[in-house]
């Protein structure tokens, strides 16, 4: 789940961190009266889902409010990246004296937070981190622990801050790990973090984003962030008509579990496979074979003959689909003859024959010769775990390369 | 010999009366696993296939003598998975899988911190556990114990896999190629997990019956190159072969989609196909491009049916 700039120095001010007193606009008004508000130069910020908004011309600078209203104006209508803003982020143009760098990310390898910070903000800190390792300190902290402020102090220290700087980043940083802990991020960034002319710090700007397995707790924030239900997770795509249809026909039903998607996918062979690694073993082993899969998938966890049909049938219904391949791991608790019944179902349904359409059935498991008499019923050609998931994939790739041609 | 597990393993089952555990609980008691109880809070007294029920691990503890069991698998919803992992490591536990998935970092992070600080081990989160073949398994890994035997013959073999799924088919493949199998392993499909690669390969190294080890591995994190360094660091006396899945998430149009497991997600440039490969082979381990190719390059490193 990401954060807009506007939402992310919002959390940041909540967690006691210093930030600027900007305001959010979604009218070219409102951005005036923000401006005017402010009472000097203002910065107008476009609010995408996107980096590179410099570069696009998302970021001007504006004297009066006047000026302030047409570069609104102008921003609310810039797409960037494929992305409309959601509004204009207007802030107090600062006197910065130096700028910082303060982020919290995962270490998966040691299981805890890390904490990096640079007196080079401003600029993309991985970059700081090959050019300058220096000016760049780092700390582990514990997840379980309360965290003591002299970690944060350690890891400024290190990146060679001292002198009355130390003493005011300290809690700042500090007061990021918590924020991290407690607000299920997994990315907590502040940059630039910036002295002004007058020695104190302040916010500039701030990216957060919060794991999605986090947000049924953190829905007290996201309700006071005006963030709804039906924002989803902010996914960095919307949803295609198959994905949504896909997700559609899994809520309608308890039993298993499929999943769809087609967004990067352009081919003309439907795959019903899953789940998990299977599912991205077998899209490797299409392509290894010079196919085309026309979408990606996973269906397991036992599901009904209603939800086999559904993921068959939504795959089917794609533009381009010639035929379609189901094929599975060993998976020994989902049923092969439900499978086998909801994919022919949902052949005969779109007025397609099974032995035609269905290019390969690889699912060892359960109730496998239950499903191989069906599959025999309609003539579809099957295998079980004797053939290797990638021969399978190269039958079916074989099968549509030859009806092509 | 195997790692982890063995014939005389106790475990407890948290979240026994859950309808996936009923089914896991079954399937391990007809493999021959020795469960000695169960944990539903609320549900004490009741039985899942013979084994009882109990509040509290304490409760199993005490009815069991005082002998605190070896491990416990865990499988109940996101929100209360923490609190029954503490539970266990504060009983005295020292093996626990975690079968949940969905469950944030920040908790994950904090059941492996307790563990560590007790020396009890995590396999998991989001995982099937693992499998000792002829001789235990501890989660649904393989399924059914008949579909369990058909997969997982005995053998030379150490598996560890990032799917759940996969740890069986890839056993499966060995043990049809005469290989076999001594301790498979899914580790599971987390960012964060109790126990990487790297993280078990001094157990396997320790273990007489292995002679190789094969991994399935995915895009996302840095366990492999966790697992080279590893292999840099020590003379193990293993050959590894890897797989790699989901190569095809390195086209340009699939940047950060996550597929398959919440770990499946590329978040910097180190963590595609492509560099993970590299890696792995400048480390010397060979990376296969089909799961039936598995034995071939098992038995080219110098393992032995």
């Amino acid at each position: 789940m990401r954060f807009y700039e506007y939402e992310a120095r919002e959390i940041v001010k909540r967690a006691g961190i210093p930030v600027t007193d900007f305001g959010f606009a979604t009218s070219a008004t409102e951005a005036r009266a923000i401006a005017e508000r402010i009472g000097g130069p203002a910065v107008i910020k476009s609010q995408v889902l996107t980096g590179g908004r410099m570069k696009a011309g998302g970021v001007r600078f504006a004297d009066t409010p006047d000026e302030a209203e047409q570069h609104a104006e102008a921003i609310l209508a810039l797409e960037i990246g494929g992305h409309m803003p959601r509004g204009v982020l207007v802030d107090p143009k600062a006197q910065v004296k130096q700028e910082y760098y303060a982020g919290v990310v995962w270490d998966g390898t040691r299981k805890r937070p890390l904490m990096l910070f640079s007196d080079m903000g401003g600029i993309d800190i991985e970059q700081v981190a090959e050019e300058h390792p220096g000016h760049v300190g780092r700390g582990h902290y514990s997840n379980l622990l309360p965290f003591p402020d002299y970690q944060a102090k350690q890891v400024i220290a290190a990146a060679g801050v001292t002198g009355s700087a130390l003493n005011r980043l300290t809690p700042i940083l500090a007061r990021l790990a918590r924020l991290f802990r407690e607000r299920d991020m997994t990315l907590a960034e502040i940059n630039p973090l910036a002295q002004l002319g007058d020695g104190s710090f302040v916010a500039l700007d701030a990216h957060m984003e919060m794991e999605n397995e986090g947000m049924p707790r953190q829905q007290a924030l996201l309700a006071e962030l005006g963030i709804g239900a039906d924002e989803g997770t902010r996914e960095g795509h919307e949803p295609s008509p198959f994905e949504a249809a896909v997700k559609a026909i899994d809520a309608a039903d308890h039993r298993g579990v499929i999943q769809g998607k087609d967004t990067g996918f352009h081919g003309n062979l439907g795959l019903v496979i899953g789940a998990g690694g299977g599912s991205l073993t077998l899209t490797d082993a299409v392509r290894g074979h010079g196919g085309r899969p026309a979408n990606y998938s996973e269906i397991g966890g036992n599901p009904s003959v209603a939800k086999a049909c559904g993921l068959a049938k939504a795959v089917l219904r794609k533009d381009g689909v010639e035929k379609i391949a189901v094929m599975m791991s060993i998976v020994s608790n989902t049923r092969v003859d439900i499978v086998a019944r909801g994919v022919i179902k949902a052949c005969l349904e779109l007025d397609k024959d099974p032995a035609e359409t269905i290019a390969i059935f690889r699912i060892p498991g359960a109730w496998e010769e239950e499903g191989s008499k069906i599959l025999d019923r309609y003539g579809v050609d099957y295998c079980d775990r004797s053939v290797s998931m990638h021969e399978a994939a190269g039958r079916a790739v074989a099968k549509i390369q030859g009806a092509a041609a | 010999m195997s790692i982890l597990i063995n014939e005389d393993t106790t475990f407890i089952v948290q979240g026994i009366t859950g309808r996936e555990a009923v089914n896991l609980t079954r399937e391990c008691l007809d493999y021959g696993s020795k469960i000695v109880g169960g944990v539903t809070p609320g549900r004490k007294g009741r039985d899942v296939h013979g084994v009882p029920v109990f509040d509290t691990v304490q409760q199993v503890v005490e009815h069991n003598g005082g002998r605190v069991p070896d491990g416990s698998v865990v499988t109940v919803p996101p929100a209360f998975t923490k609190d029954a992992v503490l539970e266990a490591i504060d009983a005295g536990i020292g093996l626990i899988v975690i079968v949940t998935e969905r469950i944030p970092r920040g908790d994950v992070a904090q059941m492996v911190e307790a563990a560590d600080a007790r020396g009890a081990r995590i396999i998991g989160p989001n995982c099937l556990g693992l499998v000792v073949p002829g001789v235990a398994k501890m989660g649904g890994i393989g399924g059914p114990a008949k579909n369990t035997e058909q997969a997982y013959q005995p053998g030379s073999v150490g598996v560890m896999s990032r799917s759940g799924g996969m740890t069986t088919e890839i056993s499966s493949t060995l043990s049809a190629a005469g290989l076999g199998v001594s301790t498979a392993i899914s580790i599971g499909g987390d960012a964060i997990i109790g126990s990487s690669y790297a993280e078990l390969m001094p157990l396997f190294e320790a273990d007489e019956q292995t002679e190789a080890i094969v991994i399935y591995t995915e895009p996302g994190g840095r366990m492999e190159a966790q697992l080279a360094e590893w292999v840099a660091e020590h003379n193990s006396r293993l050959p590894i072969v890897a797989f790699m899945a989901g190569r095809f998430m390195d086209d340009e149009e699939m940047k950060g989609m996550s597929f398959g497991h919440a770990g499946t997600i590329v978040e910097g440039k180190e963590e595609t196909a492509t560099e993970k490969i590299a890696r792995l082979e400048a480390a010397g381990i060979p990376v296969v491009e089909r799961i039936d190719a598995i034995p071939d390059a098992v038995r080219e490193l110098g393992a032995h049916a």
